[in-house]
């Protein structure tokens, strides 16, 4: 048999049926439910007469339009609230488990489903939402989908797909301290583009990779959507397997040992070929701070804000000037110079425990600083809340004068009430800079936990190994 | 899903690289728990002046003259011309559902972000990638020549003006069947729900944890 990359070992391993026109029809063993984009779908569901193909293989939460104060008080946005009420109902008329607003277990979707062990290795998972990408890094199949597919998916447990092509993404070596997962991300799409992965699968893999935590890859796989790509994923090994072991809906007892020796094998086989290689050497990436309007323009925190006349690509020194004059800002400024309005650590890229340590070891013994009019910090689950405040970490926030969140989105996209005012600056921990993403005018700095946290005590960016230490 | 199968119409040229989901139709409007009134808010942070919530009426809302879709020359576009990337970031089949509900029925550009991509053919909208040199032509084509019209046919698979200019363009056989037949796709999947149930009951044996 010939050598397969981890993306095909998934593909074939849930293929029902080859179709003659170059197709699939593609089994999906998990499917994650938001309110946002999938009220339309139970609609089409109910208008058709169908009923879910199997209904176990979904669970549900609200996130995106949920409240992180007073929760006691429901949903002041009477539209939001429609919303979430519509989740509510459809997951009831259809039997699908759903943790509520008010479940300790509520959060993010794609924070909810590994911690549950909902999402588990060498599986397909999709949900209608770009950052699926993220339960890649169990060694998973996983991507988003517009509505029109969750309701397929619901139908049928199925999607019809063409095969992606494979991209290895290897980052060789080992990071330098104070070097994240966020900033090995950021730096991979600066160096293959937004549309960098469009078309592709990528595989993220090297030993800076395979020595991160679950959390870490969670991260970097979250992101593979920025730099184009669906899906991205990362071998199953023993950090993949220890993480899973005794969640709620892993197995257990016998089927456990059954199951972890079929994900065993959910790695690229030696000598399997890939379509596009692009290889980093960790010690070179830099704890980095995007400047413009799109992931793909970021620099590390000791440079300086680009000029546009030095890019050669018409087009693009057009969105290098759109950004720029968007931004507020002046090419040739140091990063480290530029001061931030708001502070947001959490989404789903960033909201899981061990970004809430980074953050709070940062936070501690210091204060916000005085031009700093807001710093938010929104874990990803009630149950990650509830870690958190085991820690200790909630007191260090709220002492050096974050503001201490119920779980959801937030303000990542400001579906809620936590959005920017327009030309507020805002060191953010989320995947997205895009115009108007966390608020009409606001303009977004996307960084990693720790770099949130050293530029809300700072007042501006500033690597963090550069603070004053706490006296 | 509304067929497609040939479309003479004005293209409106959209000139910026990146054109994200969230540009296309901002968040506030994803509230709904509708597929159609989207049309309005296309674009709604480029095209109106004002900030733009859910309920507003937006025909007494200030328009951004310089923003191309207002441009009385482009009035009835259902061609929309445009750069690298289209509708990356967000899944949003609200995307879509915005282009479409204000009337566009065909997108044309070098390159478009996957899910985007997608979720257009669900909708009956055609999005056509073309080499980027031919789009380059096409901004020229459109910015000279006022009221300038395109004809897109599916069928023949090309892009044809009353100039004599022709371009033909590729598709995947399965999209371009299921836009020219208007096809339901979960019906076409449930004709195969015996091979569906018969890959399940093979995988309880090698996965059982997932049953």
């Amino acid at each position: 048999m010939s050598a397969k990359t981890l993306y095909d070992k998934l593909w074939d391993s849930h293929e029902v049926r080859k179709n003659d026109d170059g197709t699939s029809l593609l089994y999906i063993d998990r499917q994650l439910i938001h309110e946002v984009t999938s009220p339309q779908a139970f609609e089409g569901l109910r208008l058709a007469n169908r009923k879910p193909w199997k209904v176990s293989a979904n669970l549900a939460t609200p996130d995106h339009n949920v409240p992180t104060t007073n929760r006691s008080e429901g949903i002041e946005d009477p539209i939001s609230k429609i919303q979430v009420d519509t989740l509510d109902q459809n997951c009831e008329y259809f039997g699908i488990t759903e943790f509520k607003m008010d479940d300790i277990r509520q959060g993010i979707v794609h924070v909810i489903g590994p911690e549950q062990g909902a999402t588990l290795p060498a599986m397909t998972l999709v949900c209608g939402d770009s950052h699926t990408s993220t339960h890649g890094a169990f060694g998973t199949l996983a991507f988003g989908v517009g509505t029109s597919e969750v309701e397929h998916v619901l139908a049928t447990q199925c999607l019809i797909q063409k095969k992606s092509k494979n991209m290895l993404v290897r980052v060789d070596g080992q990071l330098k301290p104070g070097v994240t997962a966020k900033d090995v991300i950021l730096t991979i799409i600066g160096k293959i583009g937004t549309a960098g992965g469009t078309g592709y699968a990528i595989e993220f893999a090297g030993e800076a990779i395979q020595s991160l935590s679950m959390e870490g890859r969670m991260t970097i796989s979250n992101m593979a959507i920025e730099a184009g790509a669906r899906a991205g994923m990362i071998a199953v090994d023993d950090t993949t397997i220890e993480y899973v072991k005794g969640k709620t809906c892993a197995p257990k007892g016998e089927q456990w040992e059954m199951a972890v020796e079929y994900w065993r094998d959910f790695h690229t086989d030696e000598g399997a070929m890939f379509d596009k290689e692009v290889i980093l050497d960790a010690a070179c990436i830099q704890p980095q701070v995007t400047w413009g309007t799109s992931p793909e323009m970021t620099i590390a925190i000791n440079e300086s804000v680009p000029a546009p006349e030095q890019e050669t690509d018409p087009v693009k020194k057009e969105g290098m000037k759109a950004a720029l004059k968007y931004m507020g800002l002046e090419a040739g400024t140091p990063i480290n110079e530029i001061p931030v309005d708001v502070v947001f650590i959490g989404s789903c890229t960033n909201s899981r425990i061990e970004d809430m340590r980074a953050a709070a070891a940062i936070a501690r013994g210091r204060k916000v600083a005085g031009n700093v009019q807001q710093a938010l910090v929104v874990p990803g689950s009630g149950l990650i809340k509830q870690q958190a405040e085991k820690e200790g970490l909630d007191k260090i926030f709220i002492e050096a004068g974050f503001e201490w969140r119920e779980p959801g989105c937030s303000m990542c996209l400001a579906m809620n009430a936590d959005r920017l005012e327009p030309q507020q600056r805002c060191a953010s921990t989320s995947n997205r800079n895009f115009e108007g993403r966390q608020g009409q005018g606001g303009r977004t700095h996307l960084v990693s936990p720790a770099m949130a946290a050293a530029a809300a005590v700072a007042g501006h960016f500033i690597d963090s190994s550069k603070l004053k230490p706490v006296a | 899903m509304e067929k497609f199968t040939c479309l003479t119409a004005i293209a409106v040229p959209l000139d910026r690289a990146n054109v994200d989901t969230d540009a296309i139709i901002p968040k506030q409007f994803l509230k709904s728990i509708k597929r159609s009134g989207f049309g309005p808010n296309l674009f709604d942070e480029w095209r109106y002046l004002d900030h733009g919530e859910p309920g507003m009426d937006n025909s007494t809302r200030a328009v951004n003259p310089d923003f191309v879709l207002n441009q009385a020359r482009y009035a009835g576009a259902q061609i929309l011309l445009a750069r690298d990337n289209f509708g990356c970031g967000s899944s949003r089949e609200h995307a879509p559902w915005a282009l479409e509900d204000f009337g566009i029925r065909v997108i044309i550009a070098p390159s478009f972000a996957d899910i985007f991509y997608n979720n257009c053919f669900k909708n009956g909208l055609l999005p056509i990638v073309l080499p980027e040199e031919i789009v380059d032509k096409l901004f020229e084509m459109v910015d000279t020549n006022e009221g300038y019209q395109l004809t897109v046919d599916l069928e023949q698979q090309t892009i044809t003006d009353d100039g004599g200019l022709k371009i033909n363009f590729e598709l995947d056989e399965f999209r371009r069947h299921c836009l020219l037949e208007g096809l339901d796709e979960i019906g076409l999947t449930l004709a195969h729900a015996d091979e569906i149930r018969a890959y399940e009951e093979k995988q309880k044996q090698i996965t059982p944890w997932l049953f």
